[in-house]
């Protein structure tokens, strides 16, 4: 309908102003939905401007519809109403749910290769790319903003408390926190997006299974076993921690960011994606260093696992649109493109040309730690416990996952119980889901 | 003998009545009707595969403690909310209504948090109880209390309680002045001139005339907390922490809309809708007929 609309607009403006321009005529308009907020919303403005000046044909439209869960929810909205958008950014937990709406999505490959655009997977970093590729390989969504947690820390705060090597493992952190506490700090460490960072990239970071069937890539009838000896061990120290200040929790996602940059906390755990914020609110000199490993169960890190969002193309548009949506996706593939995106916002560039370039323009010697993200996303190759997790429910079972680890914060159940029950809770989601699909 | 009066045409209060009928089904039975249907199906995000599946999302919903846990969490929610602002209320407009000068100014102020959002009297909460960065907290910490409720599920409650009752102030005020001001002042100089005080005469004379209002508002004030309060739990705690906030509504929100568990967010509503229904009826049977007009 949209289109209709403005093609009949766009060729009504043409006979009008016949003569005088006829870059309006005919140009489709292709719907991006977006869940990219403040600064980061006027950059991907930037990237759909600047793609519609390398062309005339298309005309890309970036609307912001809110954060991911309600962008994620006004495009499932839209598509049952039949007014979808061509493009929607679904943050990475939403994965298996797309993947299972095969009448809905369109998958990226397919949409390459039937608009006859040249595409080459092969550019792309394995570790991004591997999240969001059924089990034969073939690539669902074109990754957009990829980030992976890293270990913030407060240089000054370390100097003070004369803390000389950057902690690379736990029992480093441990003790580096309550250095810092000694030193007058109100807090040694904190964390954000608790799921992500202390089950899923700690499990992949130590080559631990999250779950059976290859982290569910294998097939729905997968388990979550995350419960293990070593996790609890883990979260139970931590949670002993909080009598001290080693630990302080400061709520889900990046609400502890400030307990961070205000220097409560010598050390935090989070996203990479942070460096923006952390640029503009830090008044102390801070680095980013790779996360924590944990000697008890892993001699040497593997690799962490993504956070951020694809980008998915929807069906039941006119096929000619199609060819536009597959020209802007080579279009932000690009190196330039990418590279600028990864030097702005802190998100892994998603090709390896995107982080050659930013080497060659001297961005990681000016800004050193920068390509820590890069770095620890590909420290080896992948194992199956290492490539990401694609459970359905997932959004349901992170915030399962939530609320058990805030009991066991708050003291009312032991490590041991708080993951024996997000387990358990967790499977629940699961079984309706694979009954659903 | 009254003489009774017909209208020639029978269609003409149908017609009359339509628009309200309209509204009603439109809005309301519609709606209702379409949330009941779906809590019987099993259905994916997209709406692709649909099965009809009878009763299994209600026997899921009393097999999860989560939910069975909110319904007791979601009653002292509602009773604190609606007790605490009809007092807090009560004893504003008493005051309010005792009062000669600024008057005016003073009423008007009290009435202001009723023109605020959920969510933005949520947030407004946020900023002053941060643990990091709120005021309040701030102040606390100075008299040695560690406030975090992002941690502490008994103050996460405390302060969503805090914020709803602070905005539903307003409201019960509006009504309890406009009541107290319609209480005859000859029936409250009469009781004064025979020596009763200021409070007697509040709870002899004023408070049992406006009874009234007291059970209208009690109703409002239940449905009130039951329903409107979600966007204060989704800018406050979003039902944390450890679902130590989940209320019944914030529920149906976060599996419906975060989740993308209709079927099951349907049938949380329909029992949502069941309860409302039950405490309207137990309100007009049994308290309303304590109440004298």
């Amino acid at each position: 309908m949209f289109i209709k609309k403005s093609t009949m607009l766009g060729a009504a403006a043409a006979v009008l102003f016949s003569g005088m321009s006829t870059s309006a005529f005919a140009q489709v308009e292709i719907q991006w939905w977006h869940a990219m907020g403040g600064t980061n919303g006027e950059r991907v403005n930037k990237i759909a401007s600047d793609f519609n000046a390398t062309q005339s044909d298309y005309k890309v439209v970036p609307v912001y519809k809110g954060n991911y869960t309600e962008t994620m929810t006004a495009a499932v909205a839209a598509f049952r109403a039949k007014k979808q958008p061509h493009i929607v950014q679904v943050f990475e937990v939403g994965t298996a749910t797309m993947m299972a709406a095969k009448g809905a999505v369109y998958p990226i490959e397919d949409v390459m290769k039937d608009a006859g655009e040249p595409f080459d997977k092969s550019i792309y970093v394995p570790g991004v790319i591997s999240y969001y590729q059924t089990p034969d390989g073939k690539l669902l969504s074109m990754p957009f903003n990829s980030s992976t947690p890293v270990l913030w820390y407060n240089k000054d705060a370390f100097k003070k408390a004369g803390i000389e090597k950057v902690p690379t493992t736990w029992d480093e952190m441990d003790a580096a926190a309550d250095k810092l506490v000694a030193s007058g700090m109100k807090c040694g460490y904190s964390f954000g997006w608790q799921s992500w960072v202390m089950i899923e990239n700690y499990s992949a970071w130590n080559n631990q299974a999250i779950g059976t069937k290859e982290n569910g890539f294998a097939g729905t009838d997968t388990e979550l076993t995350f419960n293990t000896p070593a996790l609890k061990n883990r979260l139970q120290k931590i949670a002993d921690g909080q009598k001290s200040g080693r630990f302080v929790y400061g709520g889900r996602r990046g609400d502890s960011l400030p307990s961070f940059t205000n220097g409560d906390c010598g050390m935090w755990m989070n996203s990479s994606a942070y460096y923006g914020s952390i640029k503009t609110q830090a008044k102390f000199d801070y680095g980013q260093a790779m996360l924590p490993y944990d000697t008890e169960i892993a001699s040497k890190p593997q690799n962490s696992i993504i956070g951020g969002a694809t980008l998915w193309v929807l069906k039941g548009k006119p096929q000619s649109d199609y060819k536009g949506v597959a020209k802007f996706m080579t279009y932000l593939s690009s190196a330039p493109v990418q590279a600028w995106w990864h030097q702005e916002t802190g998100y892994v560039g998603i090709t390896m040309a995107a982080t050659k370039l930013s080497e060659e323009q001297g961005f990681y010697k000016a800004n050193p730690g920068t390509d820590t993200a890069a770095k620890q996303l590909s420290l080896n190759p992948p194992t199956p416990n290492s490539k990401g997790l694609r459970f359905g429910n997932f959004v349901q079972i992170r915030d399962v996952i939530n609320e058990e680890m805030e009991a066991i914060w708050a003291g009312k159940k032991t490590a041991s119980e708080g993951l024996d029950a997000a387990v358990e809770r967790g499977n629940k989601l699961l079984r309706k889901f694979e009954k659903v699909n | 003998m009254l003489k009774r009066v017909h209208f020639n045409t029978s269609w003409l209060p149908f017609a009359l009545v339509a628009p309200q009928i309209f509204i009603t089904v439109v809005f309301f039975l519609w709606p209702a009707g379409q949330a009941i249907f779906q809590s019987f199906l099993l259905e994916d995000a997209f709406g692709l595969s649909t099965e009809f599946v009878w009763f299994d999302n209600f026997k899921e919903l009393w097999a999860d403690d989560a939910y069975t846990d909110s319904f007791s969490r979601t009653a002292f929610f509602s009773l604190m909310v609606a007790f605490l602002s009809l007092s807090i209320a009560l004893v504003l407009a008493g005051m309010a209504d005792r009062i000669v000068k600024f008057a005016t100014t003073y009423r008007t102020l009290l009435i202001w948090p009723y023109a605020v959002a959920p969510v933005l009297a949520g947030a407004l909460f946020v900023f002053m109880f941060d643990p990091t960065l709120g005021l309040v907290a701030y102040a606390l910490d100075i008299f040695g209390y560690d406030w975090n409720h992002k941690l502490n599920g008994g103050e996460a409650m405390a302060l969503v309680i805090m914020a709803a009752t602070w905005k539903q102030i307003s409201y019960n005020f509006l009504f309890f002045l406009a009541a107290m001001q319609s209480i005859p002042k000859s029936l409250l100089e009469a009781a004064a001139i025979d020596g009763a005080g200021p409070a007697r005469r509040f709870w002899t004379i004023i408070f049992p005339l406006i009874t009234p209002t007291t059970f209208f508002l009690l109703v409002v004030n239940i449905v009130y907390a039951f329903f409107d309060t979600f966007g204060i739990i989704s800018a406050v705690t979003d039902g944390g922490p450890a679902g130590a906030t989940n209320i019944l509504v914030y529920k149906v929100y976060s599996d419906g809309f975060i989740g993308l568990d209709l079927g099951g967010s349907a049938a949380q509503s329909v029992v949502l809708m069941a309860i409302v229904i039950v405490i309207t009826i137990i309100q007009f049977r049994y308290i309303e007929k304590k109440v004298d007009y």
